[in-house]
């Protein structure tokens, strides 16, 4: 990890709705045993793609297998938009459920884009781009205010939105999220979610979601994939959430407001096609 | 070894500077300060105590005081076996011992189940029992217990340069390597998702920590090197609200107390680490009524 100039380091990319990622018998196992298996998935940018499922449905999972921290069995290949490369470890922001740390730790909120930024030790004093990149993206969170803030110092919800800062610097690829609104007022979470539907059309983010908050989902998601083992349902959150048996899998008793709009999945379906058959099956790796 | 060009070799450079710091030294209008072994211990501490903090604050972050503990008292059975094979001074045995210790915690940790407490006990316990067994053959451990205390009024300027060039190893590990040493220890899977390699990451810290404790015990003390580790490091953790804070605290705690330490030791005629770890604990102590939170 290079320090970039700071420009690049936050700079949004033209949407296209072109690049996206796809899952090919995609599996982790634990010893023996599967978690999930058989997976197979494209995601697209600028699409917010929300996980449901039962606890223990092998949600984190998947995500830490994208990752790279599990490994899995399958393929994950990144396609860029203009269909010249594949990567097979493409740019991740990773957003986790519950970020442990000591909360007496004595790092500060700058110190920690210093630290994931640029490789100059982050106790021997910032450089002044760095500061400024972290002003700059903290303001894309609503969060300028939490700069010279201890990280232990911060609620829950102003610290999902400073790691959600973090993830977003610089612009990743796939943007990953384990239940990010776990502990969160309704408020903080509504916030947080509109802030995130903003951000991937800005940057035309790949964002995969990980929920248990259905209602709120829902409201933000342009896609919606049931999850338990491997994807029982994908479709629109309108489509998913209306489907009696997926109630039952989730064990929830859930009735999908009237007014839950349609979203774009019209979109979904052009892309996805363009995903099948314009797209090589293999292009040359990234250099 | 020679410098290219001037004709100057390595040897004479070095004593040059200590020379030079002597005869600085010497100035100063105490007693104590007349004495070389006085100047020499002076000038160990000046090196070893802010070396000591910045990878203190390191090793509390990463939560290793466990591992830091372990791998000092591991370095007995160096000790051991430098002394079973002859060796006058068994520095590179000691060496040997905790990086190859290190390298064996570190492998488990990543390959087996069993938690990091358990193996580092496990391997802790193995050495000790060796180390201790080997040197007690036929009543001889006493001859050893200037390990365990150490004195750092018999450093020879030879020693001093060994230090310096431990300190270079630091710096360059420091500056290349802070950033992700730091992460990795604050949370693993974030690590990962910003393309850190932890298991590299972590080894290669362990390693240094491990070297710096093996080649600092004989002056220090291995009952008490541990502390002077960790106490600096906590102590400014209480009065830091950022990395820097934390950093320039610890170092500035750490130096203190190594000189306060030596100095009163000398008058009250105690073992140097030991009285210096004293005064960090006061200073964690007085740290405390200070904290900013």
């Amino acid at each position: 990890m290079t320090e970039r100039n700071s420009a690049s380091l936050f700079h949004p990319r033209q949407s296209c709705g072109l690049c996206c990622t796809r899952l090919t018998n995609f599996g982790v196992k634990r010893g023996n045993i599967p978690i999930i298996e058989k997976i197979n998935l494209h995601v697209h940018c600028g699409e917010l793609t929300v996980f449901i499922g039962p606890n223990g449905a092998g949600k984190t999972t998947l995500l830490k297998a994208i990752l790279g921290e599990l490994h899995h069995s399958g393929d994950l290949h990144f396609f860029q938009a203009d269909k010249k490369y594949v990567k097979k470890r493409p740019r991740i922001g990773y957003v986790p459920q519950k970020f442990d740390f000591d909360v007496n730790s004595p790092v500060s909120v700058t110190d920690m884009f210093a630290v994931t930024l640029s490789n100059w030790p982050a106790c021997l004093g910032r450089r002044q781009n760095i500061s400024a990149t972290a002003m700059r993206m903290l303001s894309v969170v609503q969060s300028e205010h939490l700069a010279a803030k201890r990280l232990g110092e911060l609620s829950t919800g102003q610290l999902q939105r400073v790691l959600l800062a973090l993830a977003l610097t610089p612009t990743p690829e796939i943007l990953l999220l384990d239940e990010p609104t776990t502990g969160m007022d309704p408020a903080g979470a509504a916030l947080f979610y509109r802030t995130l539907s903003q951000l991937r059309k800005d940057y035309d983010l790949s964002v995969i979601l990980v929920s248990h908050d259905l209602q709120v989902a829902a409201r933000f998601a342009d896609r919606m994939l049931l999850l338990n083992h491997t994807i029982l349902r994908d479709g629109s959150p309108h489509k998913v959430l209306a489907d009696k048996n997926v109630m039952e899998i989730m064990g929830l008793d859930f009735t999908s407001p009237d007014s839950l709009p349609e979203n774009n999945f019209a979109i979904h379906d052009i892309r996805h096609r363009e995903c099948d058959t314009h797209l090589p099956e293999y292009p040359p790796m990234a250099p | 070894m020679r410098y290219p060009f001037t004709g100057i070799s390595a040897d004479g450079a070095l004593s040059f500077m200590i020379e030079l710091l002597h005869r600085m030294t010497a100035l100063l209008p105490f007693e104590w300060a007349q004495y070389a072994f006085m100047q020499n211990a002076l000038l160990a501490v000046i090196i070893i105590a802010p070396l000591l903090a910045l990878l203190g604050c390191i090793v509390i972050t990463n939560q290793m005081t466990f591992f830091s503990d372990a791998i000092g008292h591991a370095t007995l059975s160096g000790i051991a076996i430098g002394a079973m094979a002859g060796m006058a001074d068994p520095f590179w045995a000691m060496i040997f011992f905790a990086l190859l210790l290190t390298l064996t915690i570190e492998l488990l940790r990543r390959y087996s189940s069993a938690s990091s407490d358990t193996i580092i006990g496990l391997i802790m316990a193995f050495a000790v029992a060796l180390g201790v067994v080997l040197l007690s053959r036929g009543g001889g451990f006493a001859r050893y217990s200037k390990y365990l205390i150490g004195d750092i009024l018999t450093i020879t300027p030879p020693e001093i340069g060994r230090m310096l060039i431990l300190v270079v190893i630091v710096i360059v590990v420091w500056l290349t390597r802070f950033n992700s040493i730091f992460l990795t220890g604050m949370n693993r899977s974030f690590a990962i998702s910003r393309g850190q390699r932890v298991w590299v990451t972590e080894t290669v810290f362990a390693m240094l920590v491990a070297l710096v404790v093996a080649t600092t015990i004989p002056w220090i003390g291995l009952l008490v090197i541990n502390s002077l580790l960790i106490l600096p490091a906590a102590a400014g953790r209480n009065m830091a609200r950022n990395l820097t804070g934390y950093v320039s605290w610890s170092v500035a705690i750490s130096l203190a107390s190594g000189l306060a330490g030596l100095i009163i030791s000398y008058y009250l005629g105690t073992a140097t680490g030991a009285t210096i770890v004293l005064f960090a604990f006061a200073a964690f102590i007085v740290t405390l009524f200070f904290r900013k939170r």
